[in-house]
């Protein structure tokens, strides 16, 4: 018996495990598929990462290495190579793998910090043959940086989030010729620095509102088709360009890894398309909680570990005390916002301040940020700007959601120079 | 004046710099040096991986330690492809010193553990 059973030992596992110990728990159990900890961390050998957590710039292997280190620090027991099949609402943790065989340990809390998967090419429906050749950025990001393999010569990245603007420059450095980076929307969903550094200091061209209309070639790919796109998102014909390539990268966007929660019955939300969560990231089952990419993609690891240490120390304060009181109001969002996490808030089971984290819909200059409770401003914050490949924050102290009935609605409005 | 998307960390400041290298627009003190290293003498910090044996990868990832001039990237990436690494790595091992004269040493960013042979 355990108190708590960590399923994913990436940068959200990890982080959580540790709180959790520091918040007094002693029986932990970190559960990871791989056979190292680290997660999606040691594929990302990138610089960036830690800048807002740790004050200075670390590479992806770098940041899971600081935690790690944390974690050797603690009793945690880790269960590497080792596959969680299923979760039960009893919180009967499934799994297998060649140290424990087929095993059920049971415990008091379980965070659930599986990640994100990639979407494929299935998932967006890119036409044409299908030969070798179209690979997710992601998994080609593990080939070369882990495995050792060249996936390609000359490649087209399909969709501009962070992993295919990294995937472009990592693919210039290893050799291979980047002819193009397409993206459907007429913004692009990666960061802005990365749109610097990985497309313009390596002078490849982005191609925003284009998508690929067709994919050629018998066993490999010998050309792919990019057409521009109207403001509906459909092909508009007589704009086909033709490039010349081996390889199609698909970099065009992430989904929680839903299998164990969906089927452990926990309520989803579709915005997110993860589990839904409470102020404290607890899930609709009681002790079981959700952070990091499987509660909602992220762009920051640095974001994962707060609100991943948020959950761990909410599981020990579940096991320690006991479930958490108080009424519960819904947080929704307004114009402007995509999703918000929190879906769901506790005013009384709220610390200090509430954290909410969402995302806006589309690309807004100078703007106000506005939390609202039946029609009334709670609170407001003023940005410069903001994207939709930007995930924002704001911090609302507990005393303003004293007598707070309804729900909470986050809207974006632009406002006047 | 020469306006830049500031890469020091993911807010992105939109900068402007004018000939008398004075900066605008940053919310930060790293800001103002970025951009002005950017109009004089541009410099980014290299990441890749170099040949690993007897680990249970076989790459080991690496990063510059300091930044390097820009138009040097190709030749530290050339320097990268001679090396050989053996485990057992530790995070910050020294893989290249001085890397073309640079004063940045290339150094491991990942604990790579020797595979223990049976």
């Amino acid at each position: 018996m355990y108190e708590l059973i960590v399923i994913g030992g990436g940068p959200a596992g990890l982080a959580a495990a540790c709180e959790a110990w520091d918040a007094g728990l002693r029986r932990i159990l970190i559960v990871e598929r791989d056979k190292t900890l680290g997660g999606i961390l040691n594929q990302c050998i990138h610089n960036g990462f830690g800048l807002t957590y740790f004050k200075e710039e670390l590479t992806g292997p770098e940041y899971a290495h600081r935690f790690t280190q944390l974690l050797a620090k603690t009793g945690v027991e880790v269960r590497t190579d080792t596959m969680v099949l299923r979760i039960t609402p009893d919180r009967r943790v499934h799994m297998t793998g060649p140290s424990c065989g087929y095993r059920i340990e049971e415990a008091s809390s379980v965070i659930l910090a599986m990640g994100c998967r990639e979407r494929t090419r299935g998932a967006i429906g890119v036409p044409g043959a299908r030969p070798a050749g179209v690979f997710t950025a992601g998994a080609a990001q593990r080939y070369v940086n882990v495995e050792g393999w060249m996936p390609g010569k000359r490649v087209v990245i399909l969709g501009s989030g962070d992993i295919g603007l990294i995937m472009a420059r990592r693919m210039t450095l290893e050799g291979a010729k980047v002819l193009a980076c397409v993206e459907v929307m007429p913004y692009s969903g990666g960061l802005t620095r990365n749109i610097v550094q990985c497309l313009e200091d390596y002078k490849i061209p982005l191609y925003l509102s284009h998508t690929v209309t067709d994919v050629l070639g018998r066993d490999r790919v010998e050309k792919v088709i990019v057409s521009r796109v109207d403001e509906n998102r459909r092909p508009i014909p007589g704009t086909e360009m033709e490039f010349a390539c081996d390889t199609l990268l698909l970099s065009v966007g992430l989904i929680p890894e839903n299998e164990l929660t969906a089927a452990a019955g926990i309520r989803m939300d579709p915005r997110t398309k993860g589990a839904a969560v409470y102020e404290n990231m607890e899930t609709s089952l009681p002790g079981v909680f959700a952070c990091g990419n499987v509660a909602h993609v992220h762009d920051l690891v640095d974001y994962v570990t707060r609100e991943s240490q948020r959950a761990g120390a909410a599981a020990a304060r579940f096991v320690l005390n006991g479930p958490a009181a108080g009424e519960e109001i819904p947080v929704e969002n307004g114009p402007g916002v995509s999703y918000t996490v929190p879906q769901r808030v506790r005013p009384e089971n709220v610390d200090k301040s509430l954290g909410i984290f969402f995302r806006v819909n589309r690309i807004f200059g100078r703007s106000r940020i506005c939390v609202e409770a039946e029609g009334r401003e709670v609170c407001g914050f003023d940005r410069e700007r903001m994207a939709p490949g930007e995930m924002e924050s704001v911090t609302v102290p507990k005393k303003l959601l004293a007598g707070v009935k309804g729900g909470l609605t986050v809207s974006v409005r632009e406002v006047e120079k | 004046m020469r306006e830049l998307v500031c890469i020091v960390c993911p807010r992105g400041c939109h900068l402007k710099i004018d000939d008398s290298l004075n900066v605008t627009g940053n919310a930060c003190p790293r800001g103002e040096a970025y951009a002005r290293a950017e109009t004089t003498h541009p410099t980014r910090v290299v990441t890749s991986t170099v040949r690993l044996v007897g680990g249970q990868i076989p790459r080991l990832p690496v990063k510059t330690g300091a930044p390097v001039p820009k138009e040097l990237i190709g030749s530290v990436m050339a320097e990268l492809s001679r090396v050989t690494v053996t485990a057992p790595v530790k995070v910050g091992d020294v893989v290249i010193s001085d890397v073309l004269g640079t004063g940045a040493d290339v150094v491991a960013t990942r604990e790579i553990p020797e595979t223990v042979k049976i």
